[in-house]
């Protein structure tokens, strides 16, 4: 069976669209893990999280999803901050395998919190998003979806500004080179990875502004993102901010065309057999990853 | 093991056997519910325990040991044992198959975690999407009560039946961690460096190790299809049982032969509790289950049971 050009095409824009706001996702991962060398399993449970915020925000107060990014970014920010310098660290007593298990317990208890409050109902921003689209060439893209991409890549590209240049963006990086030494060059390692931790969180956040306009939000929402998350984390190389974009871009057209050729309920399945694949496969990543 | 550990035990599954005389059938199902979870989890215990190699994808066995049980006597129309006993073995087939592509590519830590879940979730988007499984509406196994059909009127039969099999995968448990087997997957836990350095081969060791859980999770898959008559893609390959499995094994106790009992019951019994007190609102057990787990890794690494022999040995000293 073929499908017309026009189609094809569409499906591809509307995947690397989509794919922006997972790659945007996948950052905050992919920051966690690169300076932490943790698995934050609690990534997609706090996602949903900073969707409700998001969509309370907006419910009750009026305002725009967009203008809602800078103060949801600072009050995520702040508690990733405070859960991993006050509670994940501590806890896990500096074993892989217990941050794993607490993150685990954490997205449990986070998830089902939004559950008992918010029910299992899902929820959509009001207001016309859905309807608001733009003209290029024969193909109609949704605006709330253009501004997602842009947007996305801009945070991206402030982020690798952040840890190239900046004083915190190099002790980040010397954190994940080499703890030890950046402890004995006056870097407080505890705050550095809730500073890590904080701007992870801060990602999800934005990203929780950028999706709702076209997405919509229920307690489980996360779930459906968060191995997507990993599967663009491992595909890009653990800890690589170029990685994940790259990586996001790319699963977003995987998962578009797969819903395309296989129809929505096994279009997720490429995702995941990419995932296991690059795992067993190829562990470091594809896209210019070092071992 | 301890004669007294030895002891506590058997007591504790003749205290539970003599449940279904008194009880009634809200307490029994309870009991049924709780055990399946138990058997699971001991499942998960080998592997994730003894073996150190923490899976998030154990309802791939779990819903491998209840769709091939079901299939094949309704598709087939084959003999519930034979079903049951053919479940198991796909289940430690599935766990074969998994260990060998994840341990080959020697996948260890957070890395296994994640690509375990990441094969139950095939699992469960597959059986959610193709026909043979009844895809999204399930599959609902004829009820016929009688021994020939591993069906029973009584729900205190399943209740011992349960017990019976917590009971012989405990001992095996016993046995194989006394075993040549068992401290080799000892050995691998604490440091798999070392353990290779001494001979021990890792790779065999590790497939032992998961196709002996899987096969112990799938048990508890085929219980519950035959309980509960009832099965689709979220119950049997649902990511509910790869975590109350890990939940009750490591609130129990890791690693020991009763925590994964312990903690099932325990787990249950705070479940009930907190829906007892807290009415109606979905995911509040859930919650305390969460934070339990945070707080079991924080202040009790070795569980419920550890907690308890700590305390038991701090008044010994004193």
């Amino acid at each position: 069976m073929t499908y017309p050009p026009e189609i094809v095409a569409e499906a591809v824009v509307g995947g690397l669209l989509t794919g922006s706001v997972y790659a945007l996702v996948a950052l905050g991962l992919t920051l966690v893990y690169g300076v932490l060398h943790i698995i934050n399993f609690a990534h997609g449970a706090l996602l949903t999280c900073a969707m409700f915020a998001v969509w309370a925000l907006v419910t009750f107060t009026g305002i725009s999803p967009y203008t809602a990014i800078i103060p949801l970014a600072v009050v995520f920010f702040a508690v990733g901050y405070v859960l991993q310098r006050y509670l994940i660290g501590p806890a896990s007593h500096g074993d892989d395998s217990n941050i794993l298990l607490v993150t685990l317990g954490l997205s449990i208890a986070i998830e089902n919190a939004l559950l008992a409050t918010f029910h299992a109902d899902t929820r959509n921003l009001d207001g016309d998003f859905g309807f608001q689209v733009v003209e290029i060439g024969p193909m109609l893209i949704s605006r709330p979806k253009l501004i997602g991409f842009a947007a996305s890549l801009i945070v991206a590209g402030l982020l690798w500004l952040l840890l190239k240049r900046t004083d915190t963006g190099r002790a980040i990086r010397a954190v994940a080179k080499e703890k030890l030494g950046a402890r004995l060059m006056g870097i407080e390692v505890g705050h550095i990875f809730g500073i890590t931790f904080g701007l992870g969180c801060a990602c999800l956040a934005v990203a929780a502004c950028l999706l709702m306009p076209s997405f919509y939000v229920n307690p489980r929402v996360g779930n459906a993102f968060v191995l997507v998350a990993f599967t663009i984390v491992v595909l890009g190389g653990m800890g690589s901010v170029p990685g994940a974009l790259l990586g996001g871009l790319f699963i977003g057209v995987v998962e578009s065309l797969g819903g395309l050729l296989l129809g929505d309920s096994l279009g997720q399945l490429g995702i995941f057999i990419i995932f296991i694949l690059v795992l067993l496969f190829r562990p470091t990543g594809l896209f210019g990853a070092r071992a | 093991m301890k004669r007294s550990e030895w002891l506590f035990l058997v007591a504790l599954l003749a205290a539970l056997a003599l449940v279904p005389l008194l009880a009634s059938n809200l307490v029994i199902n309870f009991l049924v519910t709780a055990l399946i979870v138990a058997l699971a989890a001991l499942g998960w215990n080998i592997l994730g325990g003894l073996g150190g190699q923490i899976s998030f994808g154990h309802a791939a066995f779990f819903g491998t040991g209840a769709y091939v049980t079901e299939l094949l006597q309704l598709r087939l129309g084959a003999n519930a044992w034979a079903a049951a006993v053919a479940g198991i073995a796909a289940g430690a087939l599935v766990g074969l198959a998994i260990g060998a592509a994840v341990f080959r590519a020697r996948l260890r830590g957070s890395y296994f975690a994640l690509v375990t879940l990441a094969f139950a979730e095939v699992l469960r988007i597959l059986a959610n999407a193709l026909d043979v499984t009844g895809g999204a509406s399930g599959l609902l196994l004829p009820l016929q009560p009688g021994a020939a059909h591993f069906q029973f009127d009584q729900r205190s039969v399943f209740a011992w039946i349960g017990i019976a099999c917590v009971g012989a995968v405990l001992l095996l448990t016993r046995h194989m961690m006394n075993s040549r087997f068992g401290a080799h997957l000892a050995a691998v836990r604490e440091n798999e460096d070392a353990a290779r350095a001494l001979g021990v081969d890792i790779l065999a060791t590790k497939l032992r190790a998961i196709t002996l859980s899987a096969a112990i999770t799938a048990a508890a898959g085929v219980f519950y299809v035959q309980y509960f008559l009832y099965l689709d893609a979220n119950i049997g390959y649902g990511t509910w049982i790869s975590i109350e499995a890990l939940l009750a094994a490591i609130i129990g106790g890791v690693g020991t032969m009763a925590g994964p009992l312990i903690g099932a019951l325990a787990l249950h019994g705070l479940g009930e509790l907190t829906r007892g007190f807290a009415g109606s609102i979905t995911g509040i057990d859930l919650v305390i289950f969460g934070l339990l787990l945070v707080a079991a890794i924080a202040f009790a690494p070795a569980g419920i049971v550890g907690a308890w022999k700590r305390y038991v040995g701090g008044r010994r000293n004193a």
